[in-house]
């Protein structure tokens, strides 16, 4: 299986290092380059989430990109999955943003650019699982 | 260390001025923009443009502050827009709902004509 972890300290641009390493596991199993720019700006999105909200007192977060499909060769997309060990927070994606409030819009980006997301959050951390497909 | 934005200002005769930014919008770079937009708001610009072209990443932060300029243009009743953002940036943009207050263009010369 193509995998990478990486160990992110919560310093400033790190969120570029992450979505700098995304945007060539993308490009490596051939995803269009609108796909990973979207891919890339939801890794920032993820990353800052982490580093500005998760109050984690581990001041690091752990990324794991691995691609998924059936075939190995001919992988169906990308996978990401971001976990600070911070508070957590109410991941409910039904509260209503106003267009322009000015915080919060991270989770919404998220959504808006990725094709599946998935947030756990707890008193331990938060984990967010996103994938885009090819 | 971070990645500092680089911007440059081409001020017009009449009220309109066009901000070039280059490199990646946070919240130093978002803060810059503004800091920039506000002397040209209080030199007597009405008209702001900011020029994407040159950058190809953003993240909410920076973005917020896009939003406090918005605001600021609203209330000083001026008008801002957006011009060359990438695809990616388009879409976030209106994730965030800032097309229902500052016009987004495809170049330069669209842009123009909507703030003229």
């Amino acid at each position: 299986m193509q995998q990478i972890t990486l160990t992110l300290p919560m310093i400033p641009d790190m969120e570029l290092t992450a979505s700098k390493t995304a945007g060539a596991m993308g490009e490596h199993i051939g995803m269009s380059r609108d796909k990973i720019d979207e891919v890339q700006m939801a890794v920032v999105e993820a990353c800052i989430n982490a580093f500005e909200h998760s109050g984690a007192r581990e001041r690091e977060v752990q990324m794991k990109l691995s691609v998924f499909g059936s075939d190995e060769a001919n992988p169906e997309g990308l996978q990401i999955l971001i976990r600070d060990s911070g508070v957590g927070f109410d991941p409910d994606p039904t509260q209503k943003l106003q267009p322009m409030q000015k915080r919060g819009h991270g989770l919404r980006i998220i959504h808006g650019l990725m094709d599946e997301v998935h947030i756990e959050s707890d008193g331990k951390g938060t984990t967010v699982l996103m994938k885009k497909l090819r | 260390m971070t990645e500092s934005l680089k911007l440059t200002v081409d001020e017009k005769d009449d009220g309109l001025a066009i901000i070039h930014t280059d490199g990646y919008i946070n919240n130093q770079g978002g803060e810059e923009i503004a800091r920039v937009a506000y002397d040209l708001i209080d030199k007597g610009h009405k008209r702001l443009l900011l020029n994407l072209a040159k950058t190809k990443i953003v993240n909410s932060i920076g973005i917020s502050i896009l939003i406090e300029i918005i605001e600021k243009m609203l209330e000083i009743e001026g008008k801002l827009a957006f011009c060359s953002l990438t695809p990616t940036i388009e879409k976030t943009f209106h994730i965030m709902g800032l097309a229902q207050y500052a016009g987004i263009h495809a170049d330069e010369e669209a842009a123009l004509a909507e703030l003229s």
